[in-house]
């Protein structure tokens, strides 16, 4: 499905990807874990298509496309989602107004008709459901106002409705209490299937407690320095990230 | 049972086949100014002598007074004398098709979703009415009759109403108000009059379009509008669809008379040519509006400004009466080289009155605009309040947002509260839609319309509807 080779991106003439090379298949889950500034984000904003960081080398194959000649909202139209770890405010927009043109301009895009408007509303309340969420919530304005926990929950009713092939969730985790991470992580369990597939970036065991991947990357100085089962993560878990940094830097 | 939407269609849809003010002759004036073409002009309209004195009083007025020069624009002056005062307004030249239509124009059309009908009848296509606009005018005057509201061309108010035209006109804006108002009340030839009586809530939208024997706006337009005590109107003015006129010059006053209890909510859409990308052509707007309050009455002013090259506009409410209410909301955009200084003025004269300003510019291009604002609490304005909220957002770096609020107050028990923002519309923002799948250009449309939430949501439903799509494409290709 997805299939990175070699990548390396710029921002602001600062290397910050290194050659990264990663495989992706449908019903998988891979998690990528690393230290702080190792490129996790940086890594899911040139899958997203962000422009501002420069790709100098390698390529993303998804689906048998080249992503890299697609702008970010043909990438998401193909499936792409990306639960952003800081997700952004746009006032006087509500969350439905968002989800609802969200979703018809990708159809659009793909030469369907627009939803109509019992379809839509009969998904919603179905995904409210399934994560929990309050009615009231839909006609607030898009992450104004929300809370650190509220923010990602709505990543994930957004993915829930836009239903995508690939969804990268970057520390979707971080600013959940206990509850709401595990509403959210069976949120996404349930939304997994042998068609899709997720990479979730997270600092936490916790998290893959509950969606258990099938292959742990650690990235570091952007690099993946190690791979491995879903046991790599919790070997992280004791013994933090030095042993791999050392093996890297000597 | 026919609906306020299903007339707004009909009416709108044969508007066109009956043509305007047959009743005057096909003539015009020579250009210049001066009281022998005022004393034409009047005897023309078959006017009373005393709208004749009237108006030479405006004009003696106005000879002693200058253009203004405080509004933060820039514009080769007018040439007064080139103008011509009176013309029987000329029936436009009839296409065959819309083939025959400016392509750019249809395009505009289209993404407004204005009807193929519509789209004709705005471009001066002949048609084929099949509804009996007469009938349906009758209909529609009939209805207003039974309740006794008058809703007329001023023309037709100064003669068949000169009792309440003779009491209020230049009331609100007095004829030596400003250079514009003034030339206005001299020569204007053009406008609404509208007058609701006691206790009459106005069953519909009182919109320009509905009124048959109106050729399109005229240069120098005079609206009255008089809600009796205890009476409610909403009147919309303008329309979303572009409007190309050949005159550049615009000066239009509007007066709004709000008796006691009595609720007036006035909405205006402009879309005047704006010039062209390297700021050639495009309308000069340069309108006095105001309104007045008695005791517990409410003028409430709503404006989407898109249009004009150059515009100065400051609906304003006089709140005379205690417990009055004054409302402005605007969203005033420019782009490429047009300039807007728009703003208001809110009068605080009477006890425990209130008014709330929201102002939301968006500068686009090379444009400038400016947020001017005058709230003012008179001595006896016991308790008065008022809020105001002035944003502006900026899309690029060559445009410029200025804002220039005043406060005076007069009565220390007064509440004056005014909160401004600028901001721009972030890369980080168009990245989240994006990668939800939201192009750029619709991004943009939804971040604005989100902006503008606040007075979008002030509109009539249909109206903001249009009002939306218009604000994206005002904006079209100016951010990247
Ligand atoms: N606009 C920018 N200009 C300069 N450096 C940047 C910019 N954006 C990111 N970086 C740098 O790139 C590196 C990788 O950042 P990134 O956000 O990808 O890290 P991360 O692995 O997601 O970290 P965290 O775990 O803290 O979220 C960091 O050193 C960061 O400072
Ligand atoms: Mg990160």
């Amino acid at each position: 499905m997805l299939k990175i080779n070699n990548l390396q991106a710029a921002i602001e003439g600062k290397e910050i990807l290194k050659g990264i090379d990663l495989e992706v298949k449908p019903g998988e889950v891979h998690a990528i874990m690393g230290p702080n500034g190792s490129g996790k984000s940086t890594l899911s904003s040139v899958i997203a298509g962000r422009e501002d960081y420069e790709v100098t080398a390698g390529n993303i194959d998804f689906q048998g496309e080249d992503l890299l000649d697609l702008d970010a909202d043909e990438r998401a139209h193909k499936g792409i989602f990306l639960s952003f770890q800081y997700p952004v405010e746009i006032p006087g927009v509500t969350v439905t107004n968002f989800i609802k043109t969200a979703i018809n301009e990708s159809r659009k895009a793909r030469g369907e008709e627009a939803m109509p408007a019992n379809i839509m509303l009969k998904k919603m309340r179905e995904k409210m459901g399934l994560l929990e969420i309050d009615s009231a919530f839909l006609s607030r304005s898009l992450n104004q106002g929300f809370s650190g926990g509220e923010k990602k929950r709505n990543e994930i009713f957004q993915m829930a409705m836009l239903e995508p092939k690939l969804a990268i969730l970057d520390e979707t985790d971080s600013g959940l209490d206990i509850d709401a991470l595990r509403i959210v992580a069976n949120g996404v369990n349930k939304l997994k299937s042998k068609d899709n597939a997720i990479i979730v970036i997270t600092h936490y065991q916790r998290l893959l407690d509950y969606i258990v991947p099938d292959f742990v990357h650690v990235l570091h100085q952007g690099k993946i320095v190690k791979s491995g089962d879903k046991n790599l993560a919790h070997e992280l878990e004791s013994r933090g990230y030095d042993w791999l940094k050392e093996g890297v830097e000597a | 049972m026919k609906t306020e939407e299903s007339y707004l269609e009909e009416v709108t849809a044969s508007e066109y086949k009956y043509g305007f003010y047959t009743d005057i002759e096909a003539d015009k004036v020579p250009p210049g100014l001066n009281e022998d073409v005022i004393r034409l002009i009047s005897a023309k309209k078959n006017e009373p002598e005393w709208m004749t004195e009237w108006r030479l009083d405006a004009y003696r007025k106005f000879l002693k007074m200058t253009e203004p020069k405080w509004p933060n624009v820039s514009y080769p002056e007018p040439d007064l004398q080139a103008i011509s005062y009176y013309s029987a307004p000329k029936k436009k030249k009839e296409l065959e098709s819309l083939d025959e239509v400016d392509p750019e124009l249809l395009k505009t059309f289209e993404k407004l979703g204005i009807s193929l009908d519509e789209q004709k009848r705005l471009s001066g296509v002949a048609m084929d009415v099949v509804v009996d606009s007469v009938s349906v005018a009758t209909t529609f005057k009939d209805k207003l009759g039974e309740l006794g509201i008058i809703f007329c061309s001023m023309s037709d108010a100064i003669q068949e109403h000169p009792e309440l035209v003779k009491k209020y006109l230049g009331t609100v804006v007095p004829k030596s108000d400003n250079f514009y108002a003034a030339l206005n009340s001299a020569v204007f030839t053009d406008g609404s009059f509208c007058y609701i009586p006691k206790g009459v809530r106005c069953p519909m939208e009182l919109s320009t379009y509905f009124r048959i024997n109106e050729a399109g706006t005229g240069q120098f337009e005079r609206t009255l509008v008089i809600a009796d005590e205890g009476s409610y109107v909403s009147y919309l003015e303008g329309c979303t669809a572009p409007t190309r006129d050949e005159n550049q010059l615009h000066a239009a006053v509007v007066e709004l008379v709000a008796l006691d209890d009595a609720e007036i909510k006035y909405s205006t859409v402009q879309n005047w040519y704006p010039g062209n990308k390297e700021g050639k052509g495009g309308v000069y707007n340069f309108v006095t509006k105001r309104g007045i309050c008695e005791r517990n009455a409410k003028i409430s002013w709503t404006q989407v400004e898109t249009g004009s090259a150059v515009t100065w506009k400051y609906p304003s409410c006089i709140l005379k009466g205690e417990n009055s209410i004054g409302e402005f909301y605007s969203v005033a955009v420019t782009n490429n080289y047009q300039q807007a200084d728009t703003g208001t003025k809110m009068i605080h004269l009477g006890k425990n009155t209130k008014s709330t300003i929201i102002s939301k510019g968006i500068c686009a291009g090379k444009s400038n605009g400016s947020y001017r604002g005058l709230v003012k609490i008179g001595p006896r304005a016991q308790d008065a309040r008022n809020f105001s909220q002035c944003d502006s957002l900026l899309m690029g770096s060559s445009c410029g947002s200025h804002t220039f609020p005043y406060i005076e107050t007069q009565n220390k028990s007064a509440k004056v509260e005014h909160e401004a923002t600028t901001s721009k519309i972030g890369e980080d923002q168009i990245f989240y839609c994006n990668q939800r799948g939201i192009g750029e250009e619709e991004a943009i449309a939804l971040i604005v319309n989100g902006y503008c939430k606040d007075v979008l949501n002030q509109l009539p439903m249909e109206f903001a509807v249009e009002a939306q799509k218009l604000l994206a494409i005002s904006l079209e290709g100016s951010v990247g």
